[in-house]
């Protein structure tokens, strides 16, 4: 008896080292043919980019930068998987890996999205002297990394100018993702633009804490809604897909109703349409759009010229077109009014008449003059 | 027959890992994927390089201390889910002591330890305690707690540790698990001291449990609480002091993240993962000591091997998430294995 047991497992174990045996042949195959593709990214300039936790179909940033580096890609007939590619984090503990990884296989120029990254970018920038790095919305200070920021504030005020001028009930909404630097330039900034075209309007604040918690922003959303709140903007990634979901919920209910929502990073009016009644219907006023896809493509396009601004700080601005506005909706009543403002506002910000606010201490003594 | 209960116990884990990695085998073969060309990216991105075993070794050793939490309680008939709660603390509390003082190493690393197994240990005591006075069912507690805990590490981070910022300056050097040992021998991981700290906490649970009169009372009291109680043994005391050693276990494991992988701690939208992860590798290592260093080594090498699938072979990670999952499914249906290897057995007889 105890000898066929053991004859059960002996097959048994021969079953496991077959199957493991056949991926151990594939191996030296698969070897081989990195080998290939190793000398090619040598000749070649590849760029790469590690996302955070959201992956690069949020909808949002990663998303954005995702699109640029693919644009990149095309422009300069680089192969997806060898001339460009990205690798994406399932929890903080990946970031360092993930930019190591790639540092390893030669991509010439590495981008970590999100300022989680910075620590780790730091770290793998010292390590790796022969390879560049760019860090998007943080500040890295080592000579082989560019830092890129934005002036969201410069767009979350004209997204303010758009809200100001919609809303009826003089009550509009933020919702932050995460309390940051970050976003507390585009709370700074959207206060700031309501204020400058409707003094009367009250902005109410809340954060979810949470970029990817779309049920957080539908729930707050909800409760601004019913306070009486007609227009909302977020700036909370995926989190916001909560709000559009409400927005689109109440709008359905009740066509007549003022609800409004305001979209960030990339043009979201796709995110707003309502079918009511066979009519197609639109929710989103606008978008503020931080263009993270220019900003990566144009460090792509100076690193490949040999021009990389290592060590640097690039800010992108309303002035180069780092940051903006989408177009406006055309079922927004105060659709002329806005394209006014906003372009008189636009002016003003390009020529350096008007420095909007970036933190909430700057909002206090925030003047139009 | 000792002999077959034992091998039972055994095979079964092994035959639940066959049995994921064949049906994802499968899943990305009707997917439209290369299996071999994955599994090969999966084994090159865990140990194909001295740095990616470094990787792994870093990412085993808080799921080794997650798993001996998870499989503490367990052994005392608890179920403790908060885990990923009691982590976080534990880091916040070690990246504490890390960041406001200057101490000899000596010293201050194992004050910064100390002070993660304490914080994980009050977090712990809190459904421990609530348990034995209330009766209240350590589940719900320790799930709610994982969120209190995740808020509250953030503010403290936002507010006491840095000013208004995302994140905690960096440890102290003296107060930090990595070396340059490591990095050197590695090529420039992440692996840190903390392997050595998870291995001695192994042992300590198997001693613990194995050697000592408390733990027999542990066990004894997950056996059947109120067989222990009729004995003659405190079943409060025995359910709180479960949860407290369970978290300490916990609260190392947010050391591990505090004071090797990471040497701050930072604002998190959501869970690490780590003390979810935990549940599956005692679940898979059948909450023993061993078993639980085995299967966090397992899980590791997963963990850090799919990173490299999406690059070598076009394959998502994800899928390294599903033959988890399928792992953890089959784990959980032993019975049917057991059956099937009884059925088999049987046959033999015959």
């Amino acid at each position: 008896m105890k000898k066929r047991k053991f004859g059960l497992t002996m097959s048994l174990i021969l079953a496991a080292g077959t199957i493991l045996g056949a991926c151990g042949g594939g191996d030296t195959e698969e070897a081989e043919k990195e080998g290939t593709t190793g000398e090619k990214t040598e000749q070649e300039f590849s760029v790469a980019m590690v996302t955070d936790v959201g992956g690069i179909d949020d909808k949002s940033f990663n998303q954005s930068a995702w699109k640029g580096i693919k644009e990149f890609g095309e422009a300069n007939n680089l192969a997806e998987g060898d001339g460009y590619t990205y690798l994406q984090s399932q929890s903080d503990a990946d970031y360092t890996t993930n930019l190591n990884s790639l540092a390893r296989k030669n991509y010439n120029l590495i981008f970590g999205v999100g300022f989680m990254m910075e620590e780790s970018i730091n770290e793998i920038a010292g390590q790796q002297k022969d390879y560049n790095f760019s860090i998007i919305d943080g500040a890295v200070d080592q000579p082989n990394v560019a830092s890129i920021l934005f002036k969201e504030q410069e767009a979350s005020f004209l997204a303010g100018i758009a809200a100001g001028l919609t809303t009826e009930s003089n009550k509009v909404g933020f919702i932050g993702g995460v309390t940051g630097a970050v976003i507390e330039r585009f709370e700074a900034g959207f206060i700031a633009g309501v204020e400058a075209v409707n003094p009367d309007a009250e902005v109410e604040v809340q954060y979810a804490e949470a970029f990817d918690k779309a049920e957080m922003g539908q729930s707050i959303a909800s409760k601004m809604y019913s306070s009486g709140v007609d227009v909302i903007f977020h700036a909370a990634g995926g989190t916001g897909n909560g709000l559009f979901k409400e927005a689109r919920d109440l709008k359905q209910k009740n066509p007549d109703r003022n609800v409004w929502a305001i979209g960030v990073d990339s043009d979201q009016a796709a995110e707003g349409v309502v079918e009511i009644d066979g009519e197609e219907q639109n929710i989103i006023i606008t978008s503020a759009l931080k263009r993270v896809d220019v900003a990566v493509k144009d460090i792509s396009e100076k690193a490949k010229a040999g021009e990389f601004p290592g060590g640097e700080t690039s800010v992108y601005t309303l002035a180069d077109d780092g940051v903006g506005l989408a177009p406006i909706n055309d079922a927004v009543p105060a659709k002329a009014d806005i394209e006014a403002k906003v372009a008189e506002f636009t002016e003003k910000i390009k020529n350096g008449d008007l420095e909007i606010p970036g933190t909430l201490d700057e909002l206090k003594t925030f003047s139009l003059e | 027959m000792q002999m077959s209960s034992r091998m039972k116990n055994l095979l079964t884990p092994v035959i639940a890992v066959l049995l994921g990695v064949l049906v994802g085998t499968i899943i990305m073969i009707v997917s439209g994927y290369d299996a071999i060309a994955a599994y090969t990216a999966l084994w090159n991105g865990a140990f194909g390089d001295v740095y990616f075993v470094g990787e792994v070794v870093r990412q085993v050793t808080p799921y080794i201390l997650a798993g001996l939490a998870v499989a503490f309680a367990f052994k005392t008939g608890l179920f403790n889910i908060g885990v990923e709660g009691q982590m976080l603390v534990g880091w916040v509390a070690a990246v504490w002591v890390g960041v406001s003082f200057d101490l000899p190493r000596i010293i201050h690393l194992p004050l910064a330890v100390l002070a993660a197994g304490v914080a994980g240990a009050l977090w712990a005591f809190i459904p421990g305690y609530l348990k034995a006075r209330f009766r209240v069912h350590e589940v719900i507690v320790t799930i709610m707690l994982n969120h209190t805990a995740l808020y509250v590490t953030n503010e403290i981070i936002r507010s006491v540790l840095s000013d208004g910022k995302e994140r905690t300056d960096m440890i102290a050097e003296s107060a930090s698990l990595r070396s340059p040992f490591f990095e050197v021998l590695t090529d420039y991981s992440r692996m840190h001291w903390g392997i050595t700290i998870a291995i001695i906490c192994a042992i300590i649970m198997w001693f613990i449990l194995e050697k000592t009169t408390t733990g027999f009372e542990l066990r004894a009291v997950g056996f059947n609480e109120h067989a222990s109680q009729y004995a003659g043994m405190n079943v409060k005391r025995n359910i709180i002091l479960s949860m407290v050693i369970s978290g300490v276990f916990a609260g190392l494991a947010g050391a591990m993240e505090g004071l090797g992988t990471f040497g701050y701690a930072a604002v998190k939208g959501g869970f690490t993962g780590v003390g979810f992860d935990g549940i599956a590798v005692a679940l898979l290592g059948g909450n023993t000591a061993i078993g639980v260093i085995l299967a966090a080594i397992l899980f590791g090498g997963l963990k850090v091997g799919a990173l490299n699938m999406p690059l070598e072979a076009g394959v998502p990670n994800e899928l390294v998430d599903i033959i988890i999952a399928l792992i953890i499914i089959f784990v959980a249906s032993s019975y049917i294995i057991r059956w099937f290897i009884d059925r088999i057995s049987k046959k033999g007889v015959k």
